[in-house]
Parts: C-alpha cells; sequence; structure tokens
C-alpha cells in the first residue's frame, strides 16, 4: 500500500457546457506505485486531458475518490491543493509555461518562492535541478535566448526542485522536433532510473513507448493497461 | 512567498514597463505633488507670519492704543467706518493717565506717523514713513545699530532735531557715504542724522526700512498729527500674561477716561499681534479644509487610473497566474502579488510626488518672496496616501485574479 503513490476509485468528472453535460471521466480506477513510468494515451477527447488535471490536482473530481500518497485530495480546498501541487506534483507542459521575462533560474526557483523556501537555498536548489538537467550554463539565459529542447529542460528543472511524488508532464514532446524529443524522452528516462514516478500525457505511440506502462482512455474509461517490457 | 519576494517581483515588473507604470501614476503623482508643496507653502508662510510679520510689524508681547485698528481683517462696511471715524482721538494725556499705572518695567512709547518726501542735497526720496516717538520706541522694537545711536531721553524731551533711519533708506539717501551728523530736509526744516538701523529686511516684497524715527516733540509734530494728538500707544510687556494684565489696565482707564457705561462698546481699539495673525489663520483654515478636497479628487482619478491598468495587468497575464497557480500559489499568494504590484507602483508615485512637491517648494522660496517650509508630516501623510490608493485601488483586480481557475487560466494565451 505504501508504494502507492496514485490511487483512483471511480473517479468522475462532468463539465456543464449550456444545457448538455459532458462526461469527460466516467468511472476511472487506476492505481500507480512508486517509480513507475506510465503513459497516459488515448484519442482527443478521450479524458486524458481532465484525467491529467485531476490528477495534476488542478482540478477536483465531481465524484468518486483519489488518493495522493494514501491521502484523499478529492475533497480538498483551492488552497490546499495548491499546496499539494506545490509539494507533490512537478508539471511539464506542452508549451513549456516558463516566464518569459525571468531567467531560467528565476523560472526554476517559482515553485520555491510559493514553498516559502528562503531566496539563498532556492537559487542553491534551483542550480542544481539545472545542473541536473544539462543546463548549469545556461542559467542566466532568458527563455528566448534558448532553444525548445532548452525551454523545455528549463521546464522540467522546475518540475524537479521541489522533490515532487510525480513527474506529471502534458505531451512534454508536442512542440519539439524528433531529435529534441529523444533528447527529452531521455531526460526523463535517466530521472526515471534516479528513482521518479513519471506519468506522461501522450497522444504519440512513438513517446509512449518510452514509458514502461501505458494506459488507454477511451470515452472517459481505462481502455487498455499494458505494462511493457522495454528496458 | 514573503513580502520582500512580492515587492521584488512587482518592482521588476514595473520596471519592465516604464512608460506605462509612469502614465499610470499621473494621478497619484500630481495630487501628492499638490500636497507637499501646498502644505509647504502654508507652512511656511504661517511661520513668516508669525515670526516676521507679526515680529517685526507689532512685535511679541506687544500691544497698541489706538482710535481703531491699524490692520483691518476683512471687509470694514462704510458704517463701521463711519463710527470709528467719529471716535475721538487719543491724546498725549489718554497716553500719559493708560501708561500713568502701569507697571514700570513695561516698555512704552507714543507713535505718530505719516509720509513724506525726505530732501538730501537736491535729491529726494519720495513717501518715506515718518515716525515722532519718544527714547523707549527703540527698545519696543527691539532694534539694533547699524550706526549711531538712537536719541536720547533729554533729545526727545527738549525735541532736537534729530533723526534715526532705516538702512535701506540711508543707502538710497547716502549711497557709501557716512550718514552720521548728516543733513537733511523733511517739509523743509533740516534734521541731523545720528543713527541707523540694522536692515529689517522686506515683507511681502515691501522694505521694512523706508522710515526715519524722530522725537515726538521736534519739528516733525507739525505734519504728523494735531497738536496733542498720537497715533497709537505702543505697549511692550515681557510676557504673555504681563501684556494681558496691562491690556486690561489700559482699556479700564481708557474707558473710565471716556465715560463708557458697562454697555457701551470701546470707542477705541487695543490691538495685538495675535489679534492680526487671527486673520492669517482664517485664510490658512480655509486653505486646510479645501487641501483635502483637492488632493484627494487627484488621488481617487488616480486610483480609478491604476485600477484599470491592474485589471488590464491581470487580463494580460491570465496565463502566468495560471501557471503561478499550478506551481503551487494559493490565492492569497496571487492576491498579495498584485496587491504589492499596485500599492508598489502607487507609493513609487506618491515618492516622485514627494520629490517634485519639495523641488515645487524650493522654487517658491527661490523664486518669490514667499517662503516654504517643508513638513515632516506632510511627506509622511503623502507617501502614506500613495500607498493606501494602490491598496485601494489593486483590491479588487488583485481579488479578481486570485479567483482565476488554473486550468482556465493557463488554456489563454
Amino acid at each position: 500500500m505504501t508504494n502507492i503513490v496514485i490511487r483512483t476509485h471511480d473517479l468522475r468528472r462532468t463539465y456543464q457546457m449550456g444545457a448538455e453535460t459532458i462526461h469527460a471521466l466516467r468511472g476511472v480506477d487506476l492505481d500507480i506505485a512508486r517509480n513507475e513510468y506510465v503513459a497516459i494515451m488515448g484519442p482527443s477527447g478521450s479524458g486524458k486531458s481532465t484525467m491529467m488535471n485531476v490528477v495534476g490536482c488542478l482540478d477536483s473530481p465531481s465524484g468518486g475518490q483519489y488518493w495522493l500518497n494514501g491521502t484523499e485530495v478529492s475533497e480538498l480546498t483551492d488552497d490546499a491543493l495548491a499546496r499539494i501541487r506545490n509539494k507533490e506534483i512537478g508539471f511539464v507542459f506542452q508549451t513549456f509555461n516558463l516566464l518569459p521575462r525571468a531567467s531560467a533560474l528565476h523560472n526554476v526557483e517559482l515553485p520555491l518562492i510559493y514553498a516559502g523556501t528562503s531566496a539563498r537555498k532556492r537559487r542553491e536548489r534551483a542550480a542544481v535541478a539545472l545542473t541536473r538537467v544539462g543546463l548549469a550554463d545556461r542559467m542566466g539565459h532568458k527563455p528566448n535566448e534558448l532553444s525548445g529542447g532548452q525551454r523545455q529542460r528549463v521546464a522540467i528543472a522546475r518540475a524537479l526542485v521541489n522533490d515532487p511524488s510525480i513527474l506529471l508532464a502534458d505531451e512534454p514532446t508536442g512542440n519539439l522536433d524528433s531529435q529534441t524529443s529523444e533528447e527529452i524522452m531521455d531526460v526523463f528516462a535517466a530521472l526515471h532510473a534516479a528513482g521518479q514516478t513519471v506519468i506522461m500525457v501522450t497522444h504519440e505511440p512513438d513517446i509512449a513507448k518510452h514509458a514502461h506502462r501505458v494506459v488507454t482512455l477511451r470515452d472517459g474509461r481505462v481502455h487498455s493497461d499494458t505494462l511493457r517490457d522495454a528496458a | 512567498m514573503t513580502l520582500l519576494d512580492a515587492v521584488r517581483i512587482a518592482l521588476r515588473t514595473i520596471w519592465a514597463q516604464k512608460m506605462k507604470s509612469s502614465f499610470s501614476v499621473l494621478g497619484v503623482f500630481v495630487g501628492v505633488t499638490f500636497l507637499i508643496a501646498v502644505v509647504s507653502v502654508i507652512e511656511g508662510m504661517n511661520s513668516y507670519m508669525t515670526e516676521k510679520f507679526a515680529g517685526a510689524l507689532l512685535g511679541v508681547n506687544t500691544f497698541q492704543l489706538r482710535r481703531f485698528p491699524d490692520f483691518q481683517t476683512g471687509d470694514v462696511s462704510d458704517s463701521t467706518w463711519r463710527a470709528w471715524v467719529r471716535r475721538p482721538s487719543i491724546t498725549y494725556a489718554d497716553a500719559d493717565a493708560a501708561v500713568a499705572g502701569l507697571d514700570p518695567s513695561l516698555l512704552w512709547s507714543w507713535v505718530s506717523q505719516n509720509t513724506s518726501d525726505v530732501e538730501y542735497r537736491g535729491k529726494t526720496a519720495a513717501r518715506v514713513r515718518v515716525a515722532g516717538t519718544n527714547e523707549q520706541y527703540f527698545d519696543v522694537k527691539g532694534w539694533r545699530f547699524a550706526a549711531g545711536r538712537p536719541f536720547t531721553s533729554q533729545e526727545a524731551q527738549t525735541g532736537q532735531p534729530v533723526i534715526v533711519m532705516g538702512y535701506d533708506l540711508a543707502q538710497r539717501i547716502f549711497g557709501d557715504a557716512d550718514p552720521i551728523n548728516r543733513e537733511l530736509k523733511i517739509q523743509g526744516m533740516p534734521y541731523r542724522v545720528i543713527g541707523v538701523v540694522e536692515s529689517q529686511g522686506n515683507l511681502f516684497g515691501m522694505s521694512l526700512d523706508n522710515f526715519i524715527v524722530a522725537p515726538a516733540q521736534s519739528p516733525v509734530r507739525r505734519f504728523v498729527n494735531p497738536p496733542n494728538v498720537i497715533d497709537e500707544l505702543v505697549v511692550k510687556a515681557s510676557s504673555a500674561q504681563q501684556m494681558q494684565a496691562a491690556m486690561d489696565q489700559v482699556e479700564a482707564v481708557m474707558r473710565t477716561r471716556r465715560h463708557l457705561r458697562p454697555a457701551e462698546p470701546d470707542n477705541f481699539a487695543v490691538e495685538t499681534a495675535s489679534g492680526v495673525l487671527d486673520f492669517w489663520d482664517k485664510i490658512n483654515s480655509i486653505l486646510l479644509l479645501a487641501l483635502p478636497g483637492l488632493v484627494s479628487i487627484s488621488l481617487v482619478v488616480g486610483g480609478i487610473v491604476i485600477m484599470n491598468i491592474m485589471l488590464m495587468a491581470v487580463a494580460e497575464r491570465t496565463h502566468e497566474i495560471g501557471l503561478r497557480k499550478s506551481l503551487g500559489a494559493r490565492r492569497r499568494d496571487i492576491m498579495r502579488q498584485f496587491l504589492v504590484e499596485s500599492a508598489t507602483l502607487s507609493t513609487v508615485g506618491a515618492a516622485a510626488g514627494v520629490g517634485f512637491g519639495l523641488f515645487v517648494a524650493w522654487m517658491v522660496t527661490t523664486l518669490t518672496f514667499m517662503p516654504a517650509r517643508v513638513a515632516p508630516w506632510s511627506v509622511l501623510v503623502g507617501v502614506g496616501l500613495g500607498a493606501a490608493v494602490g491598496i485601494g485601488a489593486g483590491a479588487y483586480p488583485a481579488s479578481r485574479a486570485a479567483r482565476l481557475d488554473p486550468i482556465a487560466a493557463m488554456r489563454q494565451e
């Protein structure tokens, strides 16, 4: 049990669009253990984005339960969820989502600012995280002075800086060419090898094949859940 | 996130948009500039009026007995004026009786004055104030001498044609030459200069040195007043209480001499410097009443501008807000970020306003006769108001930002 990072039971999420009710998640049961490397796949409209938002505590489920590290988070307040996002979840987005006017170092420091870390510690830890993704020599650069791959590395460093329980990546290579995508996948593989739990939402099979487990959603339900033997 | 971090983020944002920021704080800037400048001028005028105006013209702890007030404050109606002119004049006999019972330590002198041209070797100094008085007058005024001496008690009693003159006047008539013992003519009569009083400076740009003082019994008596009549009796006490007691006594003596019944008002005036200052206080209080109104108008306008700027900033940075929330910013973190940004923006504007207000005050002092004195409280109030306007104006935009949904916010770009 202690090894289970994420457990959902009958997870549901509905949206009200005018008179129409959209069932984005229709009862998802999913367990993810520590140090798993999971790809969540599915066609658009399958609910994978919603699943990612709920798992990432950006959104609350309409029904069912969600435990993160054994704590039920489905009923928490906004600010409590913010706390969990800050401590437990490292996001990597398709569009990197860096602050354009801030240096790489400052971007990586952001989660630590909200964690209340002292300025000196922030700097140290942000520098360590950037070094970990191979950007030790780019700390003072602004996002527009970096290549797409480097920007995504900054984003990964930012996701890692708080030692989160899960690294949650949403189409992390969607804006990158295949060469750079492979580099980013190498970074993920290395992090996973170092013990990091990685969850990646993607619709590209080439990318999904890097994961050790592929969960496919369809119409808001788990369609298939396969473990792979890939090394 | 500490407050310092929030201020740092705010300053970074403000600095990144220097142009926009400076326009958005214009209202606050103008309001605070106005506050500082006006308060400085009022404060300066205050001290000017108390120290210089009252001090130089009347003197501290000094009062005068006159037929009617010398300093009319506000409008005097025609009927009042006619009543004043019908009053009996103050005579030497009145003055003697009034001072007879006073504490001998008090200084007093009668003064009768008129303006006259003064001639010296064919040169004429026009409209000089010529006063006939006694030797105590110099002590009443507290004058110090640049040259020569005051006239003596004997000279006063025997009515010697000797005069003491103001510094500027002496310069004007004699230039660099030593004025002592020179002879000049007033109304055709010769007088000998025995003293020059140190410069008294000017008041509202008018020289206070354009005077001549002669013994009341000297020939000046012929044109300053009808026989036996004086303009005023000036009495100087050494403390406010002593002055009040002397005033009461003089008033009582005068009422007895004039046979006034208790119900009748005084038909003479007993006037002090504080009476003159009442007038200034009236102006002062009007200014101080109008000031908050004028300042708050510009601050309200400034606040509305800042609120709009902040609403724009929130709209522009919706994506950033979503991102910050996804990275763990709580509502209060976002709220604080925008409140601090708005308060910092406004305070920077206010600080610039303080700076410019001080500059305006300095300009006023340098370029006009009006003195300006910066009141420390006005600087604090100015900066405080700036911060308050920023917080007030930022509250609504900040709470809107704080309530944004992170997913929806991040979808926007």
